[in-house]
C-alpha cells in the first residue's frame, strides 16, 4: 500500500465456504479489487455447512495489520460462534469486533470503507448502516 | 467437596450419555432443525474426552475451562459456541482451586447458565436449552437427583412450546409439539453430572 494506511482485516463468516469465498470476491471487485485484506471463514474445517473457531481465528489473524479486524456473520452457529470466541478474550487479535450488519450488503460497505483507509469504527458503521438500506 | 476428578467424571458421563443418545438427538432436532444436533454434540465431547491423561488439567476450573474450549472449536452448530460458553464459564468462575464445594459448582453454573442466556440472546420459555438449564440449576442445591428430574421435566415442557430462538423459530407454529433437541441435550448433561456424583439413575 503506498499511502502506508493500516487497513482493517475484514472476515467473512458464513455457514458455507462457497458463500463466504464468493462474498470476499463480491466485496473486493466492487471496492475496485484486492486493496485491503479480506479473508473467507465459511463452513466447517473438514469442508461441511457449519461453523469453524478455528477457520475464524485463523482468518482474523491473516487479516490483522494491526488496524482491527471488523468480522461479519450470517446465522445462528456462525454469530454465536464469533461471539464467543470475543468472549473468549485471547482467541482473536486484540481489535477485533463483530459488526451487526447485513452478510452481504454490510461486507460490500465494510471492504469499500476499510479499503478507502477508514477506521474501524468507519468501517463498522458503514457496514451497520447497510441495515437501513430498503429495498421496497 | 469436588476436586478434578468429579469434572472428569461428569464429562466422562455427558460424553457416554451424548454418545447412547446421540440418534435421538438428531431425530428430535429434524423436523425442527438441521438433524445434525446428535452428530455435532457426539463429536465435540469425543474431543473434550479425547485429552490425555497426562495433559489432563488437575483443578475443577481448568478442566471445565478447557472442555468448553475444545466444544466451541469443534462442534461446528450453534451448540458448540454455547455448550462451550456454559462449561467455560462455569469453570472460569470456579477460579484456580483445588476443590471446590457443592455450593460454590451450583453457584458457578448459574454464571454459566446466564452466560449462555446472554450469548443466544434467549430466556425460559423460548424453547431452548434453557428450558432444561434453568430449571435444572434452580434445583442443584437440593441435590443431583432432584436437579436431573428439573432438567427432564424441563426438557419435556418445550414440547407445546412455539420457537422464539434459533432455527426452529423459524418454523413458527410449526415448532409446537416437538421436544427441543438443545433441551434434551441439556437434561442429558444434569444426568451425567447425578451418574458422577453416584446417585443411582432416575426414570
Amino acid at each position: 500500500m503506498s499511502d502506508g494506511v493500516q487497513r482493517v482485516g475484514i472476515v467473512l463468516v458464513s455457514h458455507s465456504a462457497a458463500v463466504a469465498e464468493s462474498v470476499a470476491l463480491l466485496a473486493q471487485d466492487l471496492a475496485g479489487g484486492g486493496t485491503g485484506p479480506v479473508a473467507p471463514a465459511g463452513g466447517t474445517a473438514d469442508g461441511g455447512l457449519g461453523t469453524s473457531s478455528d477457520l475464524v481465528a485463523a482468518a482474523a489473524h491473516r487479516v490483522d495489520r494491526g488496524a482491527g479486524v471488523a468480522i461479519l456473520a450470517d446465522l445462528g452457529s456462525a454469530v454465536l460462534t464469533v461471539k464467543a470466541l470475543i468472549a473468549e478474550g485471547d482467541e482473536l487479535p486484540a481489535l477485533s469486533r463483530l459488526l451487526d450488519a447485513p452478510f452481504v450488503e454490510g461486507a460490500v460497505a465494510a471492504v469499500v470503507t476499510a479499503s478507502a483507509g477508514g477506521d474501524l469504527t468507519a468501517v463498522a458503521a458503514a457496514a451497520q448502516e447497510a441495515y437501513s438500506y430498503r429495498k421496497v | 467437596m469436588l476436586d478434578a476428578d468429579f469434572f472428569h467424571r461428569w464429562l466422562a458421563a455427558a460424553a457416554a450419555a451424548v454418545d447412547r443418545e446421540a440418534d435421538r438427538l438428531t431425530e428430535l432436532d429434524s423436523p425442527i432443525g438441521d438433524a445434525d444436533h446428535g452428530s455435532n454434540l457426539r463429536r465435540g465431547f469425543t474431543a473434550v474426552v479425547a485429552t490425555p491423561e497426562k495433559e489432563a488439567p488437575d483443578t475443577p476450573g481448568a478442566v471445565l475451562t478447557l472442555a468448553g474450549r475444545q466444544l466451541i472449536s469443534t462442534v461446528g452448530g450453534a451448540s458448540g459456541p454455547l455448550y462451550g460458553t456454559l462449561l467455560r464459564r462455569t469453570g472460569k468462575a470456579l477460579g484456580e482451586a483445588p476443590e471446590v464445594s457443592e455450593a460454590e459448582f451450583a453457584e458457578a453454573l448459574r454464571a454459566g447458565v446466564d452466560a449462555v442466556a446472554a450469548l443466544g440472546g434467549a430466556a425460559l420459555g423460548d424453547k431452548t436449552m434453557l428450558d432444561s438449564l434453568v430449571p435444572g440449576v434452580d434445583a442443584l442445591p437440593t441435590s443431583y437427583a432432584a436437579a436431573r428430574e428439573a432438567a427432564r421435566r424441563g426438557a419435556l415442557a418445550t414440547i407445546p412450546l412455539q420457537a422464539r430462538k434459533g432455527r426452529a423459530s423459524y418454523l413458527g407454529e410449526r415448532s409446537v409439539g416437538h421436544q427441543d433437541p438443545g433441551a434434551t441435550s441439556s437434561a442429558l448433561l444434569f444426568e451425567a453430572l447425578a451418574e458422577a456424583a453416584g446417585e443411582a439413575p432416575g426414570e
